[in-house]
C-alpha cells in the first residue's frame, strides 16, 4: 500500500470534539429500498433554483431530468426513481427552520425503471469544457454540505493558475461518517472520481486529505491506491482536529498555503472537492447515473440503530429513521446536518437532499445554557481557526459598528461555532456573527444600488447639459450664418436652382 | 534665554503663516462634506426632500438651510449616519415611505414619452410612440414618473 504523508501545514486553534461516529460506523452501507413517494426540492444547491420541466401528471423514469439549471449558477434535478409527477408545491425542506420551499413531487411506480441516456464514451478523450458541461447536466454539486454546484466551481478554477486537486475525505464534523464509510467501501470510485477531475482541470496533482482517525478508510485507499498506480494522487493523513475539513483550513493543512482574506482556495492554487463528490462524478461520467443517490449518516441518540444508508434523494427523512430502526423515547430534537453546522427542523417530512450529509436525532440541544455577560477570557480566540477576535466582534456585531467589523475581519469567519462551544458564558456568538454579517450584506447591496443610481444620475445629466449645449450652438451657428451671408446666400441657392433647371 | 525666546516665537510666526496660507489657499473642506453627505443618501433622486436632487441637499444640509430629517427613502438608518458624520441630534424623519418600484401598465400605455423624461435615473425604456416598460433593477422608486403620465399607466408597486 502507498503510505500515507505527514508533512502539514499548520492550523491555528480548533478543537478535539467528542467524535460519536463509531456508532453508526460498525455495519457496511445499507441501501434503503425506493420509497412511495420522493420530494424533490428544485433548489438543492447554492445559486438560483432550476425551473421544472416536467407538469403535474406526467410519467417520469429514474435519471430524467425534471428541473433545468436556470441561470449563470445553477444545477439540474433528476427523478430519482420511475412514477408520477402527482404535485409541484411548498413543502417542509430543512434548509431553514420551519421553513418551506417549492418541490416536485413524485409517487413513485416501484419499478425503478430507468430512461435513455446518452453516454459520455472515454473521459480522456473528451475536451474538458465538453467534459464539464458533461458534469453539469449531472446534476452535481457539492456533497460535503456546502452544495456549491461542481461545474461552476471547477468552470471558476479552470480561469486560475491551478497546482493542486484537493480531495476532501476530512470529515471532522462530530456523528457524521457517511465519508468515512463511503471511503471504505467506494475507495476506486473515489480515485477514478479524482482522475476524472484531473482531467476536467487538467492539474496533474491531486492530495487525498484523510483524517488520521479514519485509519480502516486511509489503508483501504492506501491499497486502492497502490494497484491504480497512479503516481498523481497523494494520499494525506491530516490530525482531526475541529474544523480542518473546511476548505480553507484543508488548503492550509496540506499545502501550507494560506487562502487570502476574502479570496478563494483557486487563490491558494488549489481546488477542494469532497470526496462523495469524486464518487458521484465517477457514477455519472462512467457509469451515467446522474446524482439521484447520496450516502448519509442516520445516527444519534434519537435513533435506535444509528446506520449509514445510501438513500435516494428526496426520500422523506421519516422513512429513513424508521429504516434507522426508529426513534428510541429520549428523542427530541431533529437535526439535517452535524452537530455544529447543521439545521434543525421541526418535521421530520422533509426529504433527504443533496446537502445532507447526516441526519441526527438527538435527546438535549447541544450547548445549551443561560447566557452570562462577556468575561473576556479569550478562549474563544484561542480556537478561533481563523484567528478572529471572537469576543472584540462580538462587541462590535452588538454595536453594529460596521467599519470596526470589517477590520477586526468578520467577513473572514467560517461559522464553525467553535468559540460558541468554549464560552464560559455561553453566548451564542457565531448566531450574532451570522445576523451581522447579513446586516453587512444588506447594507452593501444598499450601498452598491445608490452608486448605481448616482451614476446613471450624473451620466443623465452630463447627456442632457451636452443635449442643451449642442441644441445651443446650432441654434447660434443659424443665426450667424443667416446674419452674415443673408443676401450672398439666397443669391447662391437660386443660382443653384437655376442651373438645376436649365440642365433638365 | 533670548535665544530660546526668539526660536520658539519664530517657530510660531511660521506655524502661523502656514495656517493662514493654508486657509485662504486651499480649497474649503466643505465641498469635501458635501461629498461625504451625498454618498450617504440613497441616490434615488427623488426630490421628496423639496431640492432638486441627493446633491443639492446634500449641500443645503451642510450649509445648515436644511435639516437631516427631510429624506424619506433613506428612511431612519441615513438620519443616524447624517447625524453621525455631523455632529447633530437623530430627529424622527418627517414622513415615511414603503421601498417601491414604477410599474407601467404596457397595455395602456400611449408612449407618450413624458415619464422617460421625467426619470432622474433612465430607467424607463421605449421610443415615442411606442410602448414604455421600467428596468426594474434600475428604478428607484422616487414617483417622479407617476404625476406626468397623461393615462395614469404607471403604479407604484411596493417591494416584499
Amino acid at each position: 500500500m502507498t503510505a500515507p504523508t505527514y508533512d502539514l501545514g499548520k492550523l491555528h486553534g480548533g478543537l478535539r470534539l467528542p467524535a460519536h461516529k463509531r456508532e453508526s460506523t460498525t455495519e457496511l452501507i445499507k441501501v434503503v429500498p425506493i420509497p412511495s413517494r420522493l420530494v424533490l426540492p428544485i433548489e438543492q444547491h447554492v445559486g438560483s433554483p432550476a425551473q421544472p420541466v416536467v407538469g403535474v401528471g406526467d410519467r417520469v423514469l429514474k435519471g430524467q431530468l425534471v428541473a433545468t439549471p436556470d441561470g449563470e449558477f445553477s444545477a439540474p434535478v433528476h427523478a430519482s426513481s420511475s412514477g408520477t409527477v402527482t404535485a409541484i408545491e411548498q413543502w417542509p425542506v430543512s434548509r431553514r427552520f420551519g421553513e418551506t420551499a417549492p418541490c416536485i413531487v413524485i409517487e413513485c411506480d416501484g419499478k425503478d425503471r430507468a430512461g435513455p441516456v446518452a453516454a459520455a464514451g472515454d473521459y480522456r478523450k473528451l475536451d474538458p469544457a465538453k467534459l464539464l458541461q458533461r458534469i453539469l447536466d449531472g446534476g452535481i454539486v457539492g456533497l460535503g454540505g456546502a452544495v456549491f454546484p461542481t461545474a461552476q466551481k471547477l468552470m471558476q478554477a479552470r480561469t486560475c493558475e491551478i497546482d493542486y486537486l484537493v480531495l476532501n475525505g476530512v470529515e471532522c464534523e462530530p456523528y457524521i461518517s457517511c465519508d468515512d464509510v463511503l471511503m471504505r467501501e467506494c475507495a476506486a470510485e473515489i480515485l477514478s472520481g479524482a482522475q476524472i477531475l484531473m482531467h476536467a482541470l487538467q492539474v496533474n496533482a491531486c492530495l487525498l486529505a484523510v483524517e488520521s482517525d479514519k485509519p480502516e478508510a486511509l489503508l483501504r485507499l492506501g491499497r486502492v491506491l497502490a494497484e491504480l498506480g497512479d503516481e498523481r494522487i497523494v494520499l494525506k493523513q491530516v490530525p482531526s482536529v475541529y474544523p480542518s475539513g473546511g476548505e480553507d483550513q484543508l488548503v492550509q493543512l496540506v499545502t501550507g498555503r494560506e487562502v487570502p482574506s476574502g479570496g478563494l482556495p483557486t487563490d491558494a492554487g488549489c481546488v477542494v472537492q469532497n470526496v462523495g463528490t469524486a464518487a458521484a462524478v465517477h457514477d455519472w461520467i462512467v457509469n451515467n447515473e446522474p446524482l439521484i443517490s447520496r450516502v448519509t449518516t442516520v445516527t444519534g441518540d434519537g435513533v435506535n440503530t444509528p446506520v449509514n444508508i445510501r438513500a435516494r434523494i428526496g426520500t422523506p427523512v421519516q422513512d429513513l429513521i424508521a429504516f434507522a430502526g426508529g426513534y428510541t423515547d429520549r428523542a427530541t430534537h431533529l437535526i439535517i446536518g452535524g452537530p455544529m453546522t447543521g439545521k434543525s427542523v421541526n418535521t421530520d417530512e422533509v426529504p433527504l437532499v443533496k446537502a445532507s450529509n447526516c441526519i441526527l436525532a438527538v435527546s438535549g440541544a447541544p450547548g445549551a445554557g443561560d447566557e452570562l455577560p462577556c468575561i473576556r477570557c479569550g478562549e474563544c480566540a484561542l480556537v478561533c481557526p481563523v484567528r478572529l477576535l471572537p469576543q472584540q466582534l462580538l462587541w462590535h456585531a452588538r454595536a453594529d459598528d460596521d467599519k470596526k467589523l470589517r477590520d477586526f475581519g468578520l467577513t473572514d469567519c467560517i461559522e464553525c461555532g467553535c468559540c460558541d462551544l468554549v464560552c464560559p458564558s455561553h453566548i451564542p456568538l457565531t448566531a450574532d456573527f451570522r445576523r451581522a454579517k447579513g446586516r453587512i450584506r444588506e447594507l452593501a447591496d444598499e450601498k452598491a444600488r445608490a452608486d448605481r443610481a448616482k451614476r446613471r444620475f450624473e451620466a443623465r445629466s452630463r447627456r442632457l447639459e451636452q443635449e442643451h449645449q449642442e441644441r445651443a450652438a446650432e441654434l447660434a451657428r443659424q443665426k450667424s450664418s443667416a446674419k452674415t451671408a443673408g443676401p450672398a446666400a439666397i443669391a447662391e441657392i437660386l443660382k443653384r436652382k437655376q442651373k438645376k433647371g436649365e440642365s433638365e | 534665554m533670548l535665544t530660546a525666546v526668539l526660536i520658539v516665537a519664530s517657530i510660531a510666526l511660521v506655524a502661523g503663516l502656514g495656517l493662514a496660507f493654508a486657509y485662504r489657499q486651499l480649497p474649503a473642506a466643505d465641498g469635501d462634506l458635501v461629498e461625504q453627505v451625498n454618498d450617504l443618501l440613497p441616490q434615488t433622486q427623488c426630490a421628496q426632500c423639496g431640492y432638486a436632487g441627493c446633491r443639492p441637499y446634500a449641500a443645503a444640509v451642510v450649509d445648515g438651510s436644511a435639516a437631516i430629517n427631510l429624506c424619506p427613502p433613506g428612511s431612519d438608518d441615513t438620519i443616524r449616519r447624517l447625524a453621525r458624520l455631523l455632529g447633530k441630534d437623530v430627529i424622527p424623519l418627517e414622513q415615511a415611505v414603503v421601498p417601491a418600484v414604477a410599474v407601467i401598465d404596457e397595455a395602456a400605455c400611449i408612449g407618450c414619452f413624458h415619464c422617460r423624461n421625467a426619470c432622474p435615473v433612465d430607467a424607463i425604456i421605449g421610443a415615442p410612440q411606442f410602448m414604455h416598460t421600467v428596468i426594474e433593477s434600475e428604478c428607484t422608486g422616487c414617483e417622479l414618473c407617476v404625476a406626468p403620465c397623461p393615462v395614469d399607466c404607471i403604479t407604484m408597486r411596493p417591494l416584499s
